[in-house]
């Protein structure tokens, strides 16, 4: 079984619709052509605010224990020590033989340059608009790069989920996928919509490409329910955010194939209460996510990917009364993959005193997410430096490169 | 083309009904637009006040559970999950009473404009709570002024506590503000409204105005607010003095308050600019991704001639023959739209969907509308639902809609149609011969009536 968008697999599939190759989009000749760079890109918005305090623990801070109090973590809790200073959270230790090899790192103390309000809802649009400040643009940051690239085509670029990655909408094309979208119909149910589609501009390649991406040939096993009334074909849904194996699978797919850049999100990273639970679930998610992109990308891609997951905003360094944090300011950046000269935490430390800190209670950010990302998108397209901090990232100076990749 | 009850249903209404007939001649078709708003109030929503009552008593114990510990914090915050659960409750409650007004309206245009407008102003609630209020800004600011002068729906809705909280007119200060002074307040000037006012409601975003304008709008702007009854209120305190020059002309001199910030709005609302905007984004809306340019222009010239009066804009539409054309593919439905016209065609009983659970709701109508790509009340930004058709009819999208049109009227119905019968319900005499075809072929009911449903002859209008 394969997703990926071979031709082969294609016209198998028209053989069975009995539809033409030349409607669809992704099937004239010149999407067949070399794609517009080599390196694959991952980026992963993680939604809800993520306690990098918590993912890459400072425990060589003086401050740490007593300010992270119930939360405080280290070797001795359990964490992996990275480098004598900071230690990685339980949860991601899957993650642990990457980092060995190099192939995982982390910034530390970045943030958008939101400020102040700690809103998600607004720091996720800033976040995916790559912009300084809210409202200055209605696109995203990783489609006006593949605007500046020549050669896009529909399937450089896919977002996965439901319509939701703003960093990848405006007007360069994007594929958009979901692998819970899956449409298994009945042999005849599949000929039928074809029938009834054949006719229309937009509908007709839709359909085709809907029926490729599912993959499977068409399944000949429609279950009966007891009045006799066909498949039992489930409602749709949006996909939830978690469990994130289907996604990273099909992910890894596409980027063997000729997919350059993908984008999806995780959810459920804010750790109000409970953090210790909430947090090891969503880590273990996003641990479970990347071995599943490095399994399946195969040794050869993998080192020539790079996984960038980054999130709104960083959490309070205070702990809560309900073993939680509350939305802060500077958090951090998770990278992994093959092409990341990895095997260190970068960013400047900001130190835990109460001086240091962001309003008295936030980790002070002292780098921008956007620059590191800039760097990498650098790194990955060879865009020059006057388009990523006047297009993609409008006003950013980038600054000195921290030379993320290898 | 001209006139035809079939097409003025599919086209401007809520798509046809077996039990209900479809407006006889424009006339009528107008005329729906007069009277009471027979729909509000058969399937009302959460209003307002009692959103912001709910809202009160969250905030109570959200601040209770902060201060307790131990086995009583742990009560106050299943007490607090449960309340978060309500307000998606009431959420869903609001999803089902759409889907119910489009089912069973006998004026159809009606519910079609109540969502070209609720997008036109689009308000994003950015809590669960306040997603939970958008219904009721819709039902308060947008329906009862759909069809009366622009320049009072403009009022109604830039000025309600929904707008204001969304584009965060609330948080504005006026940096010479005597609260700025008082307070050394950093956070200053928010011309997040003000941007939107002109870019999205009025002008457009290629309208005569400059970021000066912008920023004087906002200044003018400073004051408007939300008091603590959750109601519009103007803060002199926070209005920044002196008089603003916006579009050339000056406001606010004499004194801050309301009035200015109504008499701003009404001259934007009458600027040809705004005629123009409004006239092409209804055309785009109704009729095509690209319409008719003396569409258009018929419909703005009405829309100067009358100071802006919506239904003499609407009447124009409605008598200009290219409103009526089939020449090309008509504009593809949205996903709400799909669904709601399809429980319509379907004649889904009342009590099935007002005795529905708020997880029913859920499974059945609100995530698979967002798996079609329309998160319900819940667009990307204030720019509210891409209107092309190539943003709705994605691989992902219309595979949401081939699913949810195989599998889910047999949830909503104890017996499905006839599919022969069907054809003629869902899509008229218009019915093209390889979907008659397909309902006689399948091999299930379930299938014949999810593809009947799932044919460009009924995903378009």
């Amino acid at each position: 079984m394969t997703r990926t968008l071979s031709r082969r697999a294609f016209l198998a599939r028209s053989a069975v619709l009995g539809c033409s190759a030349a409607a669809t989009p992704f099937l004239t000749p010149v999407s067949y052509a070399a794609a517009p760079w080599d390196t694959r890109l991952v980026v992963i918005i993680l939604r809800g605010g993520m306690d990098g305090l918590d993912v890459v623990q400072p425990y060589g801070a003086p401050e740490y224990d007593a300010l992270r109090g119930a939360l405080a973590g280290g070797p001795g809790q359990g964490a992996s020590d990275l480098d004598g200073f900071f230690a990685l959270h339980p949860a991601l230790s899957p993650l642990m033989p990457l980092w060995v090899r190099g192939e995982l790192g982390f910034v530390h103390a970045v943030s958008t340059p939101y400020r102040d309000k700690r809103s998600h809802f607004d720091g996720q649009d800033l976040l995916e608009a790559g912009t300084a400040g809210l409202g200055e643009v209605r696109d995203g940051w990783l489609n006006r790069m593949l605007q500046l690239v020549p050669g896009v085509e529909a399937q450089t670029a896919f977002a996965l989920g439901h319509g939701e990655m703003k960093v990848l909408s405006g007007a360069a094309p994007v594929a958009d996928w979901s692998p819970e979208a899956e449409l298994s119909m009945s042999p005849q149910a599949m000929r039928l919509a074809e029938l009834v589609m054949q006719d229309d501009p937009l509908f007709h390649p839709a359909l085709s490409e809907a029926l490729m991406l599912s993959g499977e040939a068409p399944s000949m096993m429609a279950e009966e329910d007891e009045d006799g009334e066909g498949m039992m074909m489930e409602p749709p849904r949006a996909a939830s955010g978690k469990g994130m194996i289907p996604v990273a699978r099909f992910a890894a797919e596409q980027l063997r194939g000729d997919s350059r850049l993908v984008s999806f999100s995780i959810t459920g990273w804010d750790s109000h209460r409970n953090q210790s639970r909430i947090l090891g679930g969503a880590l273990g998610n996003l641990a479970e996510t990347i071995t599943t992109l490095h399994d399946g990308l195969g040794s050869e891609v993998w080192g020539k990917t790079a996984i960038v997951a980054m999130t709104e905003f960083g959490r309070t360094v205070r702990v809560n009364g309900t073993g939680g944090t509350d939305h802060g300011t500077g958090g951090a950046m998770v990278l992994a993959g093959g092409a990341l000269r990895g095997g260190q935490v970068y960013g400047q430390w900001p130190g835990l005193e109460e001086a240091a800190l962001y309003d008295r209670r936030d980790l002070m950010p002292t780098g921008d997410v956007r620059a590191a990302a800039a760097w990498i998108l650098r790194g990955v397209s060879g865009l020059d430096r006057a388009g990523l901090e006047g297009t993609v990232f409008p006003g950013l100076d980038m600054g000195a490169d921290p030379r993320l990749l290898r | 083309m001209s006139f035809s009850p079939q097409r003025a249903e599919i086209r401007f209404g809520c798509g046809l009904s077996p039990q209900i007939a479809p407006p006889q001649s424009l006339d009528v078709l107008l005329a729906g637009l007069d009277g009471p708003d027979a729909m509000a109030e058969r399937f009302p929503v959460l209003s307002y006040d009692a959103y912001w009552q709910r809202r009160a008593q969250w905030l109570e114990l959200r601040r209770k559970r902060r201060k307790a510990s131990g086995a009583r914090a742990a009560a106050l915050a299943d007490q607090t999950r449960a309340a978060n659960r309500r307000f998606f409750q009431d959420l869903l409650q609001g999803v089902g009473q759409n889907v119910q007004r489009w089912s069973r309206t006998g004026t159809g245009f009606r519910e079609r404009l109540a969502l070209f407008w609720a997008d036109h102003f689009t308000v994003v609630g950015k809590s669960g709570p306040q997603r939970s209020a958008v219904a009721s800004y819709v039902d308060a600011a947008i329906r009862p002024n759909m069809s009366g002068r622009f320049a009072d729906l403009l009022i109604a809705a830039v000025t309600h506590p929904m707008m204001l909280a969304y584009l965060d007119q609330q948080a504005s200060v006026g940096p010479g503000s005597v609260f700025a002074l008082r307070k050394g307040d950093t956070r200053g000037l928010n011309e997040n409204l003000a941007r939107e006012v002109m870019e999205l409601h009025t002008l457009g975003v290629g309208g005569p105005y400059s970021q000066q304008d912008v920023r004087q709008l906002a200044e003018l702007f400073t004051g408007l607010g939300i008091d603590k009854s959750g109601g519009r209120t103007f803060r002199p305190g926070r209005a920044e003095p002196g008089a603003e020059v916006v579009l050339g002309r000056s406001y606010g001199g004499d004194r801050a308050g309301l009035e200015a910030v109504y008499r701003v709005l009404y001259d934007l609302a009458l600027h040809p600019a705004t005629a123009d905007h409004i006239a092409r984004k209804l055309a785009v809306h109704f009729v095509s991704d690209s319409p008719d340019q003396g569409l258009v222009g018929h419909m703005s010239a009405r829309f100067l001639a009358t100071d802006g009066d919506l239904r003499a804009v609407y009447a124009a539409m409605l008598e200009h023959p290219a409103a009526w054309s089939d020449e090309a593919p008509g504009n593809v439905k949205p996903p709400f739209d799909f669904v709601a016209s399809a429980c319509r065609a379907l004649a889904v009983p009342e009590a099935r969907l007002r005795d529905a659970e708020p997880g029913q709701v859920n499974r059945l109508i609100y995530q698979p509308v967002r798996a079609m790509g329309q998160f319900w009340q819940r667009p990307a930004g204030p720019d509210g639902w891409p209107e092309a058709d190539e943003a709705w009819v994605t691989p992902q999208g219309l595979s949401a809609r081939l699913r949810w049109a195989m599998a889910v009227p047999r949830r909503l119905l104890t017996d499905l149609p006839d599919p022969r019968g069907f054809v003629d319900d869902a899509l008229g005499h218009a019915a093209p011969e390889p979907v008659r075809f397909a309902a006689r072929a399948a091999e299930t009911r379930a299938e014949a009536v999810g593809l009947i449903l799932s044919a460009p002859a009924f995903q378009r209008r």
